[in-house]
């Protein structure tokens, strides 16, 4: 009894006090795939992507086991994984679907010193020289395929890089001019980038600093000096990790942020830079992205997904991989969310402790830092699909790919894209009035106005003619009968004058 | 604009004449909304509106709101229709509208004014009539304009809420016979009052929720004892 007047109590304050009292649920998700809807909730979706096979060490006939790998790097059908504990890099091939070890690498022949000293991220050049993070030697290593010394590039000398710390690569990308883009460890004020001949040249793509008014307002007067100096300065953070994608523009994920700075985009935990350290991410969605949109703060596998790493497909199709969750979520180039599956688990297909995510064409690799293994996932009929219509919708192949898109909502009728994808097509062949139920289905609102407008030019040219009439109806009838009353008033009066006299 | 009551030629008491003192009353809100300070105090002091009418425009006023979350193009609202409830709706804005109504008659005592509660709430859903006759065509004009066109919609929208505002402002001012500065420190002693009532309200069902689990427990005890 007590408490249902309680609820009953609660319930008619929450009718007082909250406009719209929606459900916001938790986002946990009961499925191993999903999607969301236009509200942010889940929908259950087919699973995109099926486990292929789990590479362990014994799969790859190491003697000594893999221990703290920290990265992964495909090149063509080589994959490469960089074995920071046992200081060696380890050169898959996969041939027919098969991985087979060819080659590990742990020497460089004319280097000073010659072996790696936790390595803990591997990059290849146009030419194929390779370029490996010697972490603990404070070094990047340059050496051609046949694992001669090249060059090596040390920590900068420029009164721009704090000379007090050491230099730590973490990790680094190479474009196709052999540029090298270096994240070292506490080093904040963005990417150390080296030029082709070696030489540093500055830092790009800093974390712009963040400071709300009432920060500014609270440390100017409300702090004394001693106890600013005891308080974190404002610095800006590091990125967690980086990708270059084949036009050259370099992905960048970023975990260190305040969970409120996600809710207005503010936290941008996955960039995009171009050559000048601009974000130039595309977000076209209703919601940015930022992997799991609900959370619950207290348990400790639950919050905001943190994106350990991040790859980004050939058709500019990017998936990051979440460490709070082991979960992956793929974005198209439009930064809608294709898909999201994976979970933190023993089991096949989850994880213990992500760390690293590399593609091979559409397969996707991901590394497991403790579990010492790498998952291959390749993508299903229901996945294959979505790429399909997305490259087709690319290379202008419009109404193929609304062809298969009407096959993915076979699939799944919770797609928003396919609906929008569809719509699309339906707009260039001028079948406006339909497009526009395939984009309110998908609260596509800028689609759907422009589908309507066109709609409606076709409406009022083909009614040019009611239209008008009953325009000029509308405004010709009140004239005349006010001209009627106006004249009966006259003539009333004319009467009543006649009639006096 | 003319302020005319149109006199009644039916028989004082009578249907008819309750009837048409109705309709004038409710025609008198196109003078409120145009003249408020003529209008405002003309409907209280000179007892031009009647209490139908205010209900009329409460009633109006809700209708308008939830018609406006259904039938408004998906453009420019979408509300989360499948968790909508018509019920809650009304009340998130109902309930409020009472409390401050009654936590500004409370005040007004404090604060010398001499509106009565019947006053005090009749001008206040004379003043809500603008969202009404601005916001229901806008629902027809959102299904008739594309995306593009949304400043014309938030436009009107804002005429609509400000007007409103304004309304509620010169309601408070004329019905109380206050100055303009002191009109607006007791709209937010207004707001102040609406929170410590519904403090108050949370306390009272808290009691009485433990009072009646008092109860309840001493019978089952009794019950318990005597079987």
């Amino acid at each position: 009894m007590k408490t249902i007047i309680r609820l009953l109590v609660v319930l008619a304050l929450a009718l007082a006090l909250c406009p719209a009292a929606l459900a916001a649920e938790d986002g946990y998700s009961t499925s191993y795939t999903y999607n969301y809807d236009y509200w942010g909730d889940i929908r259950e979706s087919p699973d995109a992507y099926r486990v292929d096979q789990v590479l362990y060490s014994t799969s790859l006939g190491l003697e000594t086991p893999m221990n703290k790998p920290q990265s992964l790097f495909v090149s063509g059908d080589d994959l490469y994984i960089c074995d920071t504990g046992n200081n060696r890099i380890l050169q898959v091939r996969r041939e027919n679907g098969e991985f087979s070890l060819t080659r590990i690498i742990d020497k460089v022949a004319g280097a000073q010193p010659e072996t790696f000293n936790s390595p803990s991220d591997i990059g290849m050049d146009a030419e194929g020289n390779l370029y490996v993070a010697d972490t603990n030697n404070n070094r990047v290593v340059k050496m051609d395929a046949q694992l001669n010394f090249m060059r090596e590039y040390l920590k900068p000398d420029d009164t721009t890089f704090d000379q007090n710390l050491s230099f730590l690569p973490k990790r680094l990308v190479v474009d196709t001019s052999g540029r090298v883009f270096v994240l070292a460890t506490n080093v904040n004020k963005g990417l150390v980038k080296f030029e082709t001949d070696g030489s540093f040249t500055g830092f790009i793509g800093a974390n712009p600093v963040t400071i709300t008014m009432w920060d500014y307002v609270w440390k100017s007067f409300f702090t004394t000096k001693a106890q600013r100096s005891q308080q974190a300065s404002f610095v800006p953070t590091e990125y967690e990790n980086i990708y270059i994608d084949s036009e050259g523009f370099i992905y960048a994920t970023n975990v260190n942020f305040e969970e409120y700075d996600l809710l207005y985009d503010n936290a941008k935990p996955i960039r995009r830079l171009n050559s000048i350290g601009n974000d130039i991410l595309v977000k076209n969605d209703h919601y940015p992205p930022i992997g799991e949109l609900y959370w619950v703060e207290e348990s400790t596998d639950k919050g905001p997904s943190k994106f350990k790493d991040i790859t980004v497909f050939d058709n500019d199709i990017y998936v990051a991989f979440d460490r709070t969750r082991g979960r992956l979520f793929g974005y198209d180039p439009q930064g809608i969310m294709l898909w999201a599956f994976g979970t933190k688990d023993n089991s096949e297909g989850s994880f213990l402790s992500p760390i690293s995510l590399e593609h091979m064409g559409t397969d996707l690799l991901a590394l497991d830092e403790n579990g010492c293994s790498i998952t291959v996932f390749t993508p299903t009929e229901y996945g294959s699909l979505i790429y399909k219509a997305s490259d087709e919708y690319l290379t202008g192949k419009y109404d193929e790919s609304a062809d298969t898109w009407r096959e993915v909502l076979k699939f799944n009728a919770n797609y928003n894209l396919a609906y929008i994808g569809i719509g699309r097509s339906l707009m260039r062949q001028e079948n406006y009035e339909e497009a526009m139920e395939y984009f309110k289905m998908a609260f596509d609102r800028e689609n759907y106005g422009r589908a309507y407008r066109y709609y409606r030019k076709q409406l009022v040219e083909r009614n040019i003619v009611p239209l008008v009439i009953v325009v000029a109806a509308l405004l010709i009838v009140p004239l005349i009968i006010g001209r009627i009353k106006a004249m009966r008033q006259e003539v009333e009066a004319y009467e009543r004058k006649k009639h006096r006299k | 604009m003319s302020a005319r009551s149109t006199e009644s030629n039916a028989a004082p008491g009578s249907f008819r004449a309750k009837w048409d003192k109705y309709v004038d009353s409710v025609r008198y809100a196109k003078h409120v909304i145009f003249r408020p300070f003529d209008g405002f105090w003309d409907l209280v002091h000179e007892h031009r509106g009647t209490l139908g009418a205010a209900h009329t425009f409460l009633f109006l006023f809700l209708l308008t709101y939830i018609l406006k979350l259904m039938f408004t193009n998906f453009q420019f609202i979408s509300a989360p229709l499948q968790y909508i409830n018509i019920y809650e709706q009304c009340g998130s804005l109902l309930i409020p509208f009472l409390i401050i109504c009654l936590s500004n008659w409370c005040l007004s005592t404090l604060f010398d004014g001499k509106g009565h509660l019947t006053d005090i709430y009749m001008a206040l859903c004379y003043a809500l009539v603008p969202f009404v006759i601005i916001q229901l065509p806008m629902i027809v004009i959102s299904n008739l304009i594309s995306f593009d066109e949304a400043a014309y919609y938030s436009v009107m929208n804002a005429v609509s809420i400000i007007w409103c505002c304004f309304l509620v402002y010169v309601a408070l001012l004329e019905v109380h016979d206050y100055s303009p500065a002191k009109t607006l420190i007791f709209i937010v002693a207004t707001i102040f009052g609406a929170l410590v009532i519904l403090f108050l309200i949370l306390v009272f069902f808290s009691l009485l929720s433990d009072a009646a689990a008092f109860f309840i427990s001493l019978y089952r005890e009794i019950a318990f004892r005597l079987y």
